[in-house]
């Protein structure tokens, strides 16, 4: 073959692209023919014939089956558990005061049930954990968005927001007694240090991982200004916000459980933390484990019956969760 | 040369002397950089695209094609020069479909009508007639991810219809189809570019594209960007992709933009 520097040569082998449409034969290949009327196969035929081919078909699996596969194997990894606990009691690992058995800790539990605490030393802690979330989330939010959008804003107090968060916020506690003194408002601005950093830090690594051509897509539509953060930014940045808010509600519960462990005073009422040094203080290891796992039981409640629903439909409507095949 | 090659005006006759241009460019320069280090991408283009006209932008990769539609959509300032673009601002599509996840398709279409300024009570109906025109109809409530490839760049071309400009900006929309599918594509927008009026300016790097779909083809030469050569292609509509006449059109293209690439080589 000739060299490719003399033009027409090279034409032959121009790098085209490929005939779609593998039939094509030269009989309906003339310039102008009106292939609308006489082919046999319309655009519109092929095109359903596409659509239908190329759907993706969103299965809902059925009830028997999360049950199978969302419930079963937590409740024998619980069951076990208990086996495992109910064992080492029985072959006396350890003094009883040291390790009751799990019936003991039932029994304290129905103690309280009995005297009628067990829901208002529940309620005491819930309540001031959710009310300082809540309050958290009002002022992470536009702190979130300052930082997100404006650029010396994001320089100033950016590196600090994420420091904070590994800064355990029980570490307040000290400087919020001395400050506020032994009452409520210490307890709120200790779930208030720990929580908002979580989700203004959510929110701006929601900003951040919005693909850029959404933002261009939303300006050529003319969505710009207060319009672009409402109808483009914040939707855009919902599934990162939404999981600031479920690290933001871990850290105001394990925040206030801390507060309440440390300080101490008739004014605070009886929460859960305190439930548990109290029996700490009367050597009741079988309250000690019922405090423990009271606690652990309402932050998995509220995972569970309000974040993970939330996230999982958020998630669900964009396509974003992957089914296990 | 081929005898598709005239200067006559656009086919559909829309094209009036006198009549004001949809989109008219004029002696455009655009560089990127600062002082100093400037890189010239667009080097004083000069185009007209007539209401009701369908353009193809053509060029190998550095020829500032993708820059070029953004300055017409009003996404940045050209450096020099100055482009009219009468009416409401042009729509633009993209490569990727740019469809929000979060809204039902029947909805992102919707949100691009609010954004016009049409009142709410016309927006589902109005929205509603776009899907059928795209032939979608009864998917309004179906989700971005539950759509094929080929669907969603249809409820994009729906959605960008629904800013009500009569100028289309089309980025290499097909670029990522199937062969098949494209060729519906190519169809369709064929079709709504007829029924509509809409004045078209396509950025494609695909020749067989470019000459499939337009009344007129640009070169553009690459870095900086400049127009090389036009052809008016009055084969009629609709063409299909692997007819002879677009083959053989595609063919002498295909030949200057290799000599135009080839310049690129030799120093």
């Amino acid at each position: 073959m000739a060299s490719t520097d003399t033009a027409p040569g090279s034409v032959q082998d121009a790098p085209v692209e490929a005939t779609p449409v593998e039939e094509a034969s030269d009989q309906h290949v003339q310039a102008g023919a009106d292939l609308s009327k006489g082919a046999p196969v319309t655009t519109e035929d092929v095109g359903a014939g596409l659509d239908a081919l190329d759907s993706v078909v969103v299965q809902h699996t059925p009830f028997t089956q999360t049950l199978r596969e969302k419930v079963l194997p937590p409740t024998i990894a619980v069951l076990l558990v208990l086996g495992a606990w109910q064992l080492a009691f029985e072959l006396k690992l350890a003094d009883t005061y040291k390790l009751p058995s799990p019936g003991m800790v039932w029994q304290s539990l129905t103690d309280l049930w009995t005297q009628g605490t067990l829901f208002s030393i529940i309620w005491t802690s819930v309540w001031r954990g959710v009310s300082g979330f809540v309050a958290a989330v009002v002022i992470g939010t536009p702190i979130g968005l300052l930082v997100a959008r404006i650029k010396s804003v994001r320089a100033a107090i950016g590196p600090i927001l994420s420091g904070l968060q590994s800064l355990p916020s029980v570490a307040w506690v000290p400087a919020a007694v001395i400050w506020l003194g032994i009452n409520s408002s210490a307890m709120y601005a200790v779930i208030l240090l720990g929580a908002v950093p979580s989700i203004a830090n959510g929110l701006i690594g929601g900003i951040d991982q919005i693909p850029p051509l959404f933002l261009r897509a939303g300006r050529t539509m003319g969505a710009t200004g207060l319009a672009g953060a409402r109808h483009v930014l914040l939707p855009a940045a919902l599934p990162g916000y939404l999981a600031g808010l479920k690290q933001g509600w871990a850290f105001s519960w394990r925040s206030l459980m801390a507060a309440e462990l440390i300080a101490s005073s008739p004014d605070l009422g009886l929460g859960l933390g305190r439930y548990l040094e109290n029996q700490r203080e009367f050597n009741d290891m079988s309250g000690v484990l019922l405090g423990i796992i009271l606690i652990l039981f309402v932050g998995i409640a509220i995972d569970l019956l309000i974040f993970s629903p939330l996230e999982r439909r958020v998630l669900r409507s964009r396509g974003l969760l992957v089914t296990n095949r | 040369m081929s005898p598709a090659l005239t200067t006559s005006q656009a086919a559909t006759g829309v094209e009036v002397p006198g009549d004001r241009p949809a989109v008219r460019l004029s002696n455009v320069h655009k560089s990127f950089g600062r002082p100093g280090a400037v890189t010239p991408v667009l080097d004083d283009i000069s185009l007209d695209v007539a209401p009701g006209e369908f353009v193809t932008l053509l060029g190998a990769s550095g020829c500032g094609k993708s820059t070029l539609l953004n300055l017409v959509a009003g996404l940045d300032k050209p450096t020099a020069g100055t482009i009219e673009v009468p009416g409401p601002r042009p729509a633009l599509m993209f490569q990727e479909h740019a469809l929000f996840p979060w809204l039902t398709a029947g909805r992102n279409i919707e949100l691009a009508l609010r954004l016009a300024g049409v009142p709410r009570a016309e927006r589902r109906p109005e929205a509603e007639r776009l899907l059928e025109l795209v032939r979608l109809g009864g998917s309004y409530d179906k989700r971005v991810h539950e759509l094929s490839g080929g669907m969603r760049q249809r409820v994009a071309m729906a959605r960008a219809l629904a800013q009500g400009s009569q100028v289309l900006l089309m980025d290499e929309p097909f670029a990522a189809l199937d062969a098949i599918t494209r060729d519906v594509l190519h169809d369709e927008i064929t079709r709504i570019w007829a029924e509509r009026q809409l004045a078209v300016l396509f950025v494609t790097h695909n020749v067989r594209e470019a000459v499939r779909l337009a009344q007129r083809v640009v070169l553009l030469s690459s870095r900086p960007g400049r127009i090389a050569r036009e052809w008016r292609i009055d084969l009629p509509q609709p063409r299909r992709i692997e007819s002879s006449g677009v083959a053989d059109l595609s063919i002498e293209i295909t030949e200057e933009l290799r000599g135009e690439i080839r310049r690129h080589g030799k120093h």
